[in-house]
């Protein structure tokens, strides 16, 4: 697979398509398995997980999909391409900056991604756009359902799946839906939101998963139980709190139309004139005018831009996606004035007026 | 152990290392919340883990002594770093695994998908697998009496095994 070619597009997660996209953005499940005759990842050493990684990338090699599968031998990648797969949701922080014999094994679409000799030997992630939770199980279910005919995989009838944290053991799977959540930050009622679902045993993370501030106001939801409960309840519990969210924030989106109308048309028009105008731009500050921008398009306070046109943005002013679109290397500086190019040109040609 | 902010009893423990310095808290509900641990600083899922395997696994001597025969790890390994070695250490540190799948879980029995293929207790599994693949092999590729024999093979493995 040609990284460059990717660069110029927005993926799988950030199409802005499918159901409920003006604020789920996607769903993506992912499932741990472990082969049974090996350590685990963090127990093997050099060799066993070289053994580990051929096995396994030869076959995936041989899986009937279509269309197939690209390998990335991970440790050939420079530490931008790492970081760039990264910020694409398409490899995990933890495989990019991990030892020893790796890969990845993606679809063309970048819907599917087969990690090897990340914690667990093998990470199954399928990505949808939209709210769309049954279909990415539907996907995923398929894909280990073709493996498990030719891995033998770790598997107790006691604890399901066995892998390398406790804490994923049984059905391995991680359901996530991410939202974008703008509104509710802006009438301060995300906390509440927050909290409700840590009763109900959900996690709540920002965009880049654990350990990243939810910037951008993006949210993913996800379970934390993997054990005692079969995919289909996980799935039904995510999916039946999912649509009660998204009415909270058309609520708050609805409130601040009728009661603060003009203050939202002014951030909006604020967040557009910045972007459009800055000569220097962080990673950070992108991100939360973006947000408004996002919010404004979907409310129609802003008529020139699409939607699909804001989140190819969100992925093309991370750090690795630029340096990667200017052919070059930057510093902190140098990116912060090389983002601030790149959005104005961008938004020039998405029309000049924003009113 | 009590909050350090108020005297009630402290249910939030975070251990934080920012520049290799380790940075401990222990607080109350309230107090947590008051601090907005959960929602600003991130939760980190690992510490949480250690948390929980701090808490709920008092290793006794014995479990402390216990070392997987097939990977080698210990269960204080385990302890101190949140993660298992081999799939074997399900079974091999049952004891001290079993209180923390329950806390973290609420459950102690998987429910849900199964491989087909069932693997690997007894040896001939494996084996049985490998010949699944096969038949299939032969049936996609229409070979239809190479499928027949290894069918039958099937059958006789499986009521064997």
């Amino acid at each position: 697979m040609n990284l460059e070619t990717l660069t110029h597009t927005s993926g799988e997660w950030l199409r802005g398509t499918g159901p409920e996209s003006d604020i789920v953005i996607s769903s993506r499940i992912r499932l741990a398995r472990n082969l049974a005759a090996f350590h685990f990842t963090n127990r093997s050493n050099a060799h066993q997980k070289a053994e580990i990684e051929a096995m396994l990338r030869e076959r995936i090699a041989k899986l009937d999909v279509q269309p197939p599968l690209d390998y990335i031998n991970v440790p050939h990648l420079s530490a931008l391409d790492r970081q760039f797969l990264v910020e694409r949701q398409l490899i995990s922080r933890e495989l990019a900056g991990a030892d020893g014999p790796r890969g990845v094994a993606l679809a063309p679409k970048e819907t599917v991604s087969l990690m090897v000799n990340e914690e667990d030997h093998l990470r199954l992630q399928v990505m949808r756009s939209g709210f769309a939770l049954d279909e990415a199980w539907q996907d995923i279910d398929k894909v280990d359902d073709l493996l498990e005919q030719r891995v033998n995989y770790a598997f107790s009838e006691e604890f399901g799946y066995l892998t390398a944290c406790p804490t994923n053991v049984g059905t391995g799977m991680r359901a996530s839906v991410m939202l974008h959540l703008p509104a509710l930050v802006l009438a301060k009622q995300i906390e509440k939101v927050f909290r409700a679902l840590q009763k109900i045993n959900l996690a709540v993370r920002g965009l880049y998963g654990e350990g990243s501030r939810a910037s951008g106001d993006f949210y993913q939801i996800s379970n934390q139980v993997t054990l005692g409960k079969s995919e289909t309840t996980i799935l039904g519990e995510i999916r039946d709190v999912i649509p009660q969210i998204i009415n909270y924030e058309r609520q708050a989106r609805g409130t601040l139309v009728r009661e603060s109308r003009q203050a939202l048309q002014d951030r909006v028009s604020r967040a557009i004139g910045t972007l459009r105008s800055a000569t220097m731009m962080t990673s950070e500050e992108t991100m939360d005018l973006l947000s408004s921008v996002r919010l404004g398009v979907n409310l129609s306070l802003l008529g020139d831009i699409t939607i699909p046109r804001v989140n190819e943005l969100f992925i093309q002013t991370q750090p690795a996606h630029l340096q990667k679109l200017m052919g070059a290397s930057l510093d902190g500086e140098e990116r912060n004035a090389a983002r601030a190019r790149f959005l104005r040109t961008k938004l020039r040609e998405a029309g000049p007026n924003p009113n | 152990m009590k909050c350090e902010h108020c005297s009630k009893p402290a249910t939030v423990h975070l251990t934080d290392i920012v520049n290799k310095k380790k940075r401990e808290m222990h607080l109350c509900q309230e107090c947590a919340e008051q601090k907005q641990l959960m929602v600003n600083q991130e939760m980190n899922l690992s510490a949480i883990v250690q948390t929980l395997i701090g808490q709920h696994v008092a290793p006794s001597d014995e479990l402390a002594r216990l070392t997987c025969p097939h990977c080698g790890i210990k269960f204080m390994e385990f302890r101190a770093q949140g993660r298992l070695g081999c799939p074997h250490d399900y079974d091999v540190f049952r004891a001290g695994l079993g209180p923390l799948l329950f806390s973290f879980h609420r459950a102690a029995k998987h429910v849900g998908k199964a491989p087909r293929n069932a693997p690997a207790e007894q040896p001939d599994l494996a084996l049985l697998g490998e010949l699944r693949t096969r038949l299939r092999e032969a049936v996609d590729s229409e070979a239809f009496e190479e499928a027949a024999r290894l069918r039958d093979l099937i059958r006789q493995k499986e009521a064997a095994g």
